[in-house]
């Protein structure tokens, strides 16, 4: 808020060139992208484009493994989120409502999930799967997912508990409602936009996740898993641009809402990867 | 029906406690936990090396293993890197949370918060592929430096040991441009949160009391703003220790810490190894968190 700073003060040059200066460069990169999908130059990254071609949106299309990688990644990200609404926001209702001895280490334990580096939680489970010979399956993707997703819906939907206004629920109570009523008709309305913020923070996360990824998914391709290999080795490099403006798309626009929805308050303080 | 289920919950606060925290208690033990246990329990065993097969007894020669010559390289490598990273990241994000934070108008701050969060959350991979069009030998940043007449600066900066490569898309300064441009949002967010707790009360009592505006930065808004610093730097730090992504995409034949346990645990088929490896992260960023936690810096999360 502007009544933050001294009244009528402005930054100073220097500070608004380093604020512009770091601005472009978060956010300058990734269009790089959308104008490469326009290259008709297949086997090198030349610039400036030799010409502009549309063609390979349509040779994209055709591809059946990038369909097949972008069902897979959209039904792991689908479950993967519904199992992270749930597990979430039982943990963060029963952190708010009551006090318990170990309160404190179970936001621990959610978090601790981005706290750590990726590549621990993969490792970890991908050893655990040898461990009990665990075959590689839909579910030890969808399960290294949720790990990390829990934690997303838990943060948004306590932070809404805690600005909710418990009276609501008394008078309810007092009302003669039960608690069944009480949770569908207060408790509900009052975190839907929290649960939905959540919930598409957290399919976004697990829809272009790939170092837990590439521990539990065995031979199977998501659409990260595909661009992965891209990277290290690149073959279909104009395809490649296509799939990863599609994955910018599917990803950006439920993060945008959810910011959009959270904007203003610190639901979506602090978090992490 | 439902409201005698109801009412007998209602009289049972503990159970309702327990049936809404043991399914996610459950699963994060199980699964979470339970995988980092096996994980630490396999650390402590160790490789046949005639066999290939793991042995399943206690011993502590994978650790000793872990901190070989090649491997302290690795160690030290990665740790230069991400202490690089960190600093870059902090010098860079600190005017941008600054302006956020202090300057920008509502409608400004609301969109620039956005602009930072949206990184933050998406296309991590889909960001590092962006670098490797931009650092491609025939790619945008080598026509710009052509058009600015810089070609023999960047080819002397390729050729220095230790930092450069055969192109900026293969070298270890192409990594840290990467790691910086990628962990970024995770230094600005702490940053300005830490920065927006600054009261505007303190920031005129020091201009009240004769401090000129550099002062006041000096003494009075950077102290406060550090643990935020010291936040982002968590991130940061430990983000680049476990990443494979981009050593394996931009990095070449010299290994990092993540790069080594992927190998490790694939084709190498040596998990107590890339067990051992991965505890040197943990332990590092358990004690990271430490440090920090002693200096407030929890408090900007």
């Amino acid at each position: 808020m502007r009544s933050n700073s001294a009244p009528g003060s402005s930054a100073s040059l220097g500070v608004k060139l380093g604020a512009l200066g770091a601005f472009l460069f978060l956010n300058v990169p990734i269009l790089i992208i959308f104008l490469y999908t326009l290259t008709p130059d297949e086997t090198t990254y030349t610039f400036p484009l030799p010409g502009i071609t549309f063609k390979w949106f349509g040779v994209a299309v055709q591809r059946a493994d990038l369909w097949r990688a972008l069902i897979l990644s959209i039904q792991v990200a689908s479950v993967a989120t519904a199992v992270a609404l749930i597990l979430g926001t039982l943990a963060a209702a029963a952190v708010y409502r009551s006090s318990f001895f170990g309160r404190e280490a179970v936001s621990f334990l959610l978090v601790l999930p981005i706290a750590l580096p990726g590549i621990v939680t993969g490792i970890a489970l991908r050893s655990a799967l040898g461990t009990f010979d665990f075959p590689f399956s839909f579910w030890t993707i969808v399960i290294g997912h949720a790990t990390f997703c829990v934690v997303v819906v838990y943060n948004n939907i306590l932070a809404r508990f805690r600005r909710m206004q418990g009276s609501q629920i008394e008078a309810s109570m007092d009302l003669g409602a039960n608690s069944f009523q009480t949770f569908r008709f207060v408790v509900l309305p009052n975190i839907a936009t929290a649960l939905f913020a959540g919930g598409m923070l957290a399919f976004a996360l697990s829809f272009d996740e790939v170092i837990v990824t590439t521990f539990t998914a065995g031979q199977q391709s998501t659409l990260p898993i595909w661009i992965f290999s891209q990277l290290v080795r690149p073959r279909d490099r104009p395809v490649t641009n296509v799939v990863a403006t599609i994955v910018i798309l599917i990803t950006f626009f439920p993060i945008f809402f959810a910011q959009k929805l959270t904007a203003g308050t610190s639901d979506t303080q602090g978090e992490t990867k | 029906m439902l409201q005698r289920v109801s009412t007998f919950l209602y009289l049972r606060p503990r159970m309702v406690l327990w049936l809404m925290l043991g399914p996610p208690l459950a699963y994060m033990f199980v699964v979470y936990l339970g995988s980092l246990i096996n994980l630490l329990v396999y650390s402590f065993f160790y490789l046949e090396e005639f066999t290939g097969l793991v042995v399943r007894e206690f011993s502590l020669r994978t650790y000793l293993e872990s901190v070989n010559i090649a491997n302290r390289e690795i160690i030290l490598r990665t740790s230069t890197m991400a202490a690089a990273v960190t600093l870059a990241d902090a010098l860079i994000a600190f005017p941008l949370a600054y302006y956020i934070a202090k300057f920008a108008s509502p409608r400004l701050k609301t969109w620039l918060i956005i602009s930072v969060t949206i990184p933050l959350w998406s296309s991590y991979l889909v960001r590092v592929y962006a670098w490797k069009l931009i650092l491609a030998k025939e790619g945008i940043l080598s026509w710009f430096v052509d058009l600015l007449h810089l070609s023999p600066l960047l080819d002397w900066l390729l050729r220095l040991p230790g930092i450069g490569g055969s192109s900026l898309s293969l070298s270890p300064l192409g990594m840290f441009v990467v790691f910086t441009y990628i962990w970024l949002p995770y230094m600005i967010i702490p940053i300005q949160t830490a920065l927006e707790r600054v009261p505007a009360s303190l920031i005129e009592a020091s201009s009240d009391l004769g401090a000129h505006p550099g002062q006041t930065f000096r003494t009075v808004i950077l102290p406060l703003a550090f643990p935020g610093v010291v936040a982002g730097s968590i991130f940061t730090f430990s983000l680049t220790l476990g990443d494979f992504i981009v050593p394996l995409s931009l990095g070449n034949s010299k290994f990092f810490i993540g790069q080594a346990v992927y190998s490790y645990q694939g084709t190498g088929g040596n998990i107590p190894l890339a067990a051992a490896m991965t505890m040197g992260p943990v332990v590092i960023m358990i004690l990271y968190l430490l440090i920090a936690k002693r200096l407030g810096a929890f408090d900007a999360l």
